[in-house]
């Protein structure tokens, strides 16, 4: 047998039928669904007279839409936001498919609910309507976001038409310095790889740095291999892997869970497999980072100072004149001289519990500054039951930050929380596209510890600085 | 789905690298939960000011381009979210077809499942089309699918690649769901034989 990639190996078990020009129809195990990308995919079943195949592989929540403050029970102010989670409601009863309701103490991110519950294990296909889904290839899960026709044909057939991507290996060799995070890691491959980098591929990360890292930080990595344009990222599953999912309320148990661990142990890359693309990153290299522009290939070492357009070639000249000037930034400024308004710690990339213990470990007896708005978004209603238990939760609020429920928040501002116009602001979430946040919002990306030195400082802040 | 063979139209210029989707359908227009409607926002907050009203200078907006059916723009787009609202505001709007050196991948997938034709190029053949393109309204280009030829206002030919399948599809209007639907005893067997297999899933 000629040797694989554990990309390679996913794949082949999920044909459940190929054309002779490699269309293949891939069968997908889980099927995650929230509530702005489904309401057509539903309305499209019931306009055919189609039914949901199999409804026992598929989660639904709402969470892009949801308030996050605390008077949440109180509804949904605004109209269609509600609309949509009320579509979402009535689908998932009238369909039967596994459901987690605003009201329900495990709702949060669907990226967060669907490892935290044990829907996403080793092995699978998991897809949905959002294109983090890359976010559950750190259990080794081929994982990739659809658009809303595709929703509709995984409701209707449980199978995607797919053809297959490249593999393309993405290395961080060694240990990573003090301060320096899995954000970082992920950040600093764009950085280097550009957004359009992994387009056509299916990362798999490895090397030392990435074993190291734990579940929390693997799914961060993966979060944003959609950034860099691949289809999917994957890490290889191992002890910490089988750790993590053991007793989770979805995962096997008993014999099944012994036998889903032998099939798991196999799951890896052969030695002598081959790679269409590789990128090899030194950890020790790799330094705590912020983006400084629209796009997440704009990244710079904190250290480092503002570019400037003619830095660039190409195309990214005109492109980094026109984020400098929607940013507000002069060329030359050291990137730790920029002030900012606003402190956002939360989403599906850094809304995880270890996220909040980096960002408590920073602001533990310190204090927000003046003026600056600090909000802290749990990625789910049982991540901010453990932060509490933990007593992170008074840290936050004994520093300044206002303590949230569960959502994506200001992520992408689709619910009250938003940027007004150049408002300027720290964010641990994935993307600093124009208009993100807000309109004429600013974001900056970077890691919870990061943000949470910011917050302290009121301005971007080398997180080492206040490290004792 | 509607079918796609052969265009002639105005294409518009968008000379601009990484157009995310944030950028094609800002979030405030994610909210409906119908697929038509979106034409209007495409591009909004560069195509309108805080006030609404329109920004002479965008694209879209200019007299030669307003009825454009073909979109020229820069590498990588398509960016970001896997929002189809991306592509119902595009093809709402009355662009079938969009040029660039690449695209991102879920955005490239929606085109087609929503009869928009997405041809990717080398950089040299965006660039000339590109200029065709600035000509305004009276240069029209044609994209024909069967033959996968482009013709620019002058006459020139440039040929593209486009996947079989997908071709098929677009030509023949063809409904994916249909078409799998087909296959179900293929799944059915699969889904019998992983049960065996992998008895957690
Ligand atoms: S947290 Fe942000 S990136 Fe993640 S699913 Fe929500 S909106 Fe998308």
């Amino acid at each position: 047998m000629s040797p694989k990639t554990l990309y390679d190996k996913i794949w082949d078990a999920h044909v459940a039928h190929e054309d002779e020009d490699g269309t293949t129809l891939l069968y997908i195990d889980r099927h995650l669904v929230h509530e702005v990308t489904s309401p057509q995919a539903f309305e499209g079943l019931r306009m055919t007279g189609r039914s949901v195949r199999a409804p026992d592989k598929t989660i639904a929540v709402p969470d892009h839409n949801v308030p996050t403050t605390l008077d949440r029970a109180k509804g949904i102010e605004n109209e269609e936001s509600r609309i949509q989670v009320e579509a979402l409601d009535r689908n998932a009863k009238d369909t039967g498919i596994h459901y987690y309701p605003v009201s329900d103490v495990r709702q949060g991110i669907v990226h967060i609910v669907g490892p935290e519950q044990g829907w996403t294990l080793p092995g699978m296909t998991v897809v949905c309507g959002d294109s983090h889904t890359a976010t559950h290839g750190a259990f080794g899960a081929l994982a990739h976001g659809i658009g809303t026709s595709e929703v509709e044909h995984v409701l209707a057939t449980q199978t995607l038409i797919q053809k297959k991507s490249k593999n393309m290996k993405v290395e961080i060799t060694g240990k990573l310095a003090p301060g320096v995070t899995a954000k970082d890691i992920t950040l600093s491959v764009i950085g280097k790889t550009g957004t359009a980098g992994g387009t056509g591929y299916v990362i798999e990360y490895c090397g030392e740095a990435i074993r190291d890292l734990s579940m929390e930080g693997r799914m961060t990595v993966c979060n944003m291999a959609i950034e860099g344009g691949a289809r999917a990222g994957l890490i290889a599953p191992d002890e910490k892997t089988f750790e993590y999912c053991k007793g989770r309320p979805h995962a096997p148990k008993g014999a099944q869970w012994e036998a889903a661990l032998n099939w798991w142990k196999t799951l890896k890359s052969d030695d002598d497999a081959h790679w269409d693309k590789v990128i090899t990153i030194r950890g020790e290299d790799i330094a705590p980072v912020v983006t400084w522009g629209t796009s997440p290939e704009d990244v710079l070492p904190i250290t480092a100072n503002v570019p400037a357009a003619e830095d660039f070639k190409g195309g990214k000249v005109d492109a980094a004149r026109r984020s400098l000037e929607y940013m507000g930034l002069t060329a030359g400024t050291p990137l730790t001289q920029v002030e900012i308004d606003t402190v956002f710690i939360g989403s599906c990339t850094n809304g995880r519990i270890e996220d909040l213990r980096a960002a408590a470990a920073i602001l533990k007896g310190k204090k927000v500054k003046d003026g600056i708005r600090a909000m802290i978004v749990p990625g789910s209603g049982l991540v901010r039951a453990q932060a509490e238990e933990e007593g992170l939760a008074e840290i936050f609020t004994e520093a300044g930050f206002e303590w949230r429920l569960a959502g994506c928040s200001m992520c992408l501002a689709m619910n009250p929380d938003q940027l007004s116009p150049g408002e300027r602001c720290a964010a641990t979430s994935n993307r600093n596209f124009e208009g993100r946040q807000g309109r004429g919002g600013r974001t900056h990306l970077m890691s919870p510890a990061m943000a949470a030195a910011a917050a302290i400082t009121g301005r971007l802040t080398d997180v080492r600085e206040l490290m004792t | 789905m509607e079918k796609f063979e052969k265009l002639t139209g105005v294409a518009a210029p968008l000379d601009m690298i990484n157009v995310d989707t944030d950028m094609i359908i800002p979030k405030n227009f994610l909210k409906t939960i119908k697929r038509s409607g979106l034409g209007v926002n495409l591009f909004d907050e560069m195509r309108y000011d805080d006030d609404r009203n329109e920004i002479p200078d965008f694209v879209l907006n200019k007299p030669a381009y307003r009825n454009a059916e073909i979109l020229v723009a820069g590498d990588n787009f398509g960016c970001g979210s896997s929002r189809e609202h991306a592509p119902w505001a595009i093809k709402d709007f009355g662009i079938r077809c969009v040029i660039a050196p690449s695209f991102a991948d879920i955005f490239f997938n929606n085109c087609f499942k929503n009869g928009i034709l997405p041809i990717p190029l080398p950089q040299e053949q965006v660039d000339l089309l590109m200029k065709d393109a600035e000509k305004g309204e009276n240069a029209r280009m044609t994209i024909d699918l069967e033959n996968q030829v482009i013709t620019t206002s002058d006459g020139e030919e440039i040929t593209f690649e486009v996947d079989s399948f997908r071709k098929h599809c677009l030509m023949n209007g063809l409904d994916d769901i249909g078409l799998t639907m087909e296959k179900v005893g293929a799944i059915d067997s699969f889904e019998s034989k992983a049960a065996q297999e992998r008895p957690w899933v």
